[in-house]
């Protein structure tokens, strides 16, 4: 009989359970005296809003781009730059800008430019391309199909004096996903990897790693079934009913979807989050086929540039990607952009017929 | 000092151009730390081959099940050793914001304190969910970081089959279209399920957003199972000197064009002032000595654009409140689902207000715990189950704002008729 004593356990923190924590005293002063009365806003220039509140009371907020993923040193110089113009109070977008409030107009020029300065870019407000959405990629994520930061600061580079200026007809919300599951969120345009080919699976790792009842009802077209392949346990795919997505590698590793050849890139437009005019819509795919080609994947900015010039150029003020669309029809969307529409762009999957022209609406 | 830096030839290409560089700033990071050299090692390698090298794990903090994304390096060499070993394990923690994500520098300061003691040094604001993600700890420092970002009074999120994280808008703070209290929503809704946040124990992730208007400036209705959007019953209210203000800088044909062309129901009209039509659901304001807007809320759908156009001249009703749309995600299985109205409109006023909404999200949380099948989604269990089955769950009673357009189709078994229709009728009388 073992006659050690087992160690007393050391006594570990209890987590304080603290939840969602108070944003009350987080808020720029003004924020507080104001919260819940504010009137309007307007513009001032690019990368300014101006709120007035029912007190006469005027708050100014200079918004920055970030690259996200941000160092220690770049988050200190920022706090840095709002303790000495923004009362040492900042917030964050849902799409990673900065804000800076500072409670007098005189001290907007000086923070712009000491954010220029440090290489922080100011805009994002109002009709621009603001900071596209994005996810973890290579550098974090277990199952990316390509990189994230790195798309994001390929295109951002290309997009720079769009972020700047106030000179497209609405705003514009990018996103990128780096595989189908979309994390980067519906936006006017996105940038999402396309799988091609089925998952490669190691059949020596599957019977260890995955519970296979879980992958097979994973599979959104039942593709998926159990099967003995060289004497052990495995999984199979019916290639015939494949259609590429992915959804079996999260639970199933050794179901590799990620191919650094075959694992293209597609563009989707046309996804609106607003109740702004009409209904909310969810985007559309218009492209395929690009290749993953880091570092800095040149033939998605062309594409991503093209349409957005096209946009730009096209639109009629107030109009989001998806209005600009419902106006011009399909068609000439794709003659417009020079965009090959091919048969793979025809919806097929579960309520696809409501997709489809059921009409003579068709323009010439 | 940090040991040797490795070539890495692929991401030197991501640090010219105007936008800041995460490149950059991960070089910064590896002046100092060893772990952060051979992450970018790493990196560099997935530049390379197009190949991803993190697989998960399980790695938590003492007391939660959830909360932090572990990664252990699968980039090894022949002998079964890390290829860069001092990123082996590089595990972020998913740390709830406050809503609408304001700090202050002091705040972040100590977030940057903590983790350049514990963590690699890189910080996200913010991930998809809404989570400050510090990203990069081994195993051993997760524990350590958790415990000093907890001191300061901030908590672990949610992360697999939990309650998720909730993003809210800037909103009342600093937004003039605010329905509602965001912040105090936000906090209400997400602390009442801190044991569902912390122990992944659901068929499936549940997500809240809040969003103040129906600009929806958090995505809610794409991307949350539960979405509170905010919203009004009453008439938009105007403000003459405003919209004369706008209509002396923009003129006839943007007001035309932008305002009146783009109204989805075509309520907002320009006319003579002389034509105006006065009723309780009128609201109208000259923008000229000769001419007036009037809009007839009765066909107004609170779209925002005109309110976003002429903001000031034209602002939400004081009658304020949110809609509850339920069921919105992303592709994984059937495909993209937006929410569905399943509230049209409750108040959020008061604090009892703000607990029937709590009451909600509680009732509808513990049917999908019941009835959802393993990583079913809510919007999923619900086109599954059919409308008609949650909301009889939910007490709730049909409604014709819950639809775009009644059923297309015959294929319904209608015997209980008329004692819907009786119901319905008792209902009106004794109202």
């Amino acid at each position: 009989m073992n006659q050690a004593v087992a160690a007393a356990p050391v006594a570990k923190r209890k987590p304080k359970e603290t939840g969602v924590p108070d944003n009350k005293k987080y808020l720029h002063p003004l924020m507080v005296k104001n919260y819940g009365n504010w009137k309007y806003h307007d513009r001032p220039r690019p990368g300014v809003l101006h709120h007035v509140a029912h007190s006469g009371d005027e708050i100014w907020s200079v918004r920055a781009g970030t690259a996200r993923q941000m160092d220690i040193f770049t988050i200190r110089k920022l706090c840095d730059i709002a303790d000495k113009f923004a009362e040492g109070r900042v917030r964050f977008t849902i799409r990673s800008n900065i804000e800076f409030m500072v409670s007098d107009a005189k001290k907007v020029d000086p923070l712009i430019a000491e954010l220029g300065k440090h290489g922080f870019p100011v805009g994002g407000t109002g009709n621009s391309v603001t900071m596209i959405a994005h996810t973890q990629g290579w550098l974090h994520c277990d199952i990316p199909g390509t990189d994230a930061s790195g798309v994001v600061k390929a295109l951002m580079d290309e997009l720079h004096e769009e972020f700047i200026r106030e000179e497209m007809p609405n705003r514009v919300h990018l996103s990128t996903s780096c595989c189908e599951i979309n994390c980067g969120g519906q936006a006017d345009l996105a940038i999402i990897v396309q799988h091609t080919k089925p998952p490669v699976i190691n059949h020596d790792l599957v019977a260890n790693v995955c519970e296979r009842p879980t992958v097979v009802a994973r599979c959104p077209v039942a593709a998926i079934r159990p099967a003995m392949v060289n004497g052990k346990p495995s999984l199979e795919i019916d290639e015939s009913k494949c259609m590429c997505c992915g959804a079996c590698y999260p639970p199933c590793p050794p179901m590799q979807i990620n191919d650094p050849e075959n694992s293209k890139l597609a563009i989707w437009v046309g996804g609106k989050n607003s109740n702004a005019r009409g209904k909310p819509t969810f985007m559309k795919m218009v492209a395929s086929g690009l290749p993953n080609n880091a570092p800095r994947w040149p033939e998605v900015a062309e594409v991503v540039k093209n349409i957005l010039s096209v946009y730009k150029e096209d639109a009629r003020p107030w109009e989001r990607l998806a209005d600009w669309i419902d106006r011009i029809g399909w068609p000439r969307f794709f003659e417009k952009t020079g965009l090959p529409f091919t048969k793979y762009l025809i919806d097929d999957w579960r309520g696809s017929r409501a997709n489809l022209n059921s009409s003579t609406h068709i323009r010439f | 000092m940090a040991k040797k830096m490795h070539d890495t030839p692929n991401l030197d290409q991501l640090e010219d151009g105007p936008w800041p560089s995460f490149v950059t700033g991960l070089k910064d990071l590896a002046k100092e730390k060893d772990y952060v050299v051979d992450l970018l090692g790493q990196l560099e390698e997935s530049y390379k081959t197009k190949k991803g090298y993190w697989k998960g794990g399980t790695v938590g903090v003492f007391g939660y099940g959830g909360g932090v994304i572990p990664r252990f390096t699968e980039l090894k060499n022949a002998d079964g050793t890390p290829k860069f070993k001092d990123a082996a394990e590089f595990h972020t923690l998913r740390v709830m914001p406050p809503p609408g994500m304001h700090y202050d520098t002091g705040t972040l300061r100590q977030f940057c304190d903590i983790w350049e003691k514990h963590g690699s040094g890189l910080i996200a604001f913010h991930g998809q969910s809404g989570d400050i993600m510090f990203q990069g700890a081994t195993t051993e420092n997760v524990q350590k970081a958790f415990d000093e970002i907890n001191e300061m009074g901030f908590d672990l999120g949610g992360a697999g089959p939990a309650v998720r994280t909730s993003m809210s808008c800037v909103g009342a703070a600093r937004c003039e279209q605010s329905c509602y209290d965001e912040a105090q929503a936000h906090r209400a809704v997400l602390n009442t399920f801190l044991d569902d946040i912390h122990r992944p124990s659901l068929p499936y992730k549940f997500k809240f957003k809040f969003s103040g208007c129906p600009n929806d400036c958090m995505n809610s209705i794409q991307r949350s199972d539960m979405a509170v959007i905010g919203t009004w019953r009453d008439n938009i209210r105007t403000d003459e000197t405003l919209a004369k203000k706008w209509f002396a800088k923009h003129g006839m044909d943007e007001l035309v064009n932008d305002v009146v062309a783009r109204c989805p129901t075509k309520t907002f009209q320009l006319k003579e002032i002389k034509n105006v039509k006065k009723s309780d659901s009128i609201s109208s304001v000259a923008v000229s000595d000769t001419h007036a807007i009037e809009i007839d809320n009765r066909d107004c759908v609170r779209c925002m654009h005109c309110i976003n156009v002429m903001t000031g001249a034209l602002s939400p009703g004081k009658d304020k409140g949110a809609s509850i749309l339920v069921g919105g995600k992303s592709h994984l299985k059937i495909g993209g689902l937006l929410g569905t109205v399943i509230i049209p409109f409750m108040k959020l006023d008061t604090e009892e207000d703000v607990e029937k909404l709590v009451d909600f999200a509680q009732r509808t949380i513990d049917f999908f715990a019941e009835n959802a099948l393993e990583h079913e989604r809510t919007g999923e269990m619900i086109e599954r189950i059919g409308l008609s089955n949650f909301l009889e769950a939910m007490e709730i009673e049909a409604d014709p704002a819950m639809v775009n357009s009644p059923r297309m189709n015959p294929y319904v078994r209608t015997d209980g008729w008329e004692a819907e229709v009786a119901k319905i009728n008792a209902k009106k009388q004794a109202a």
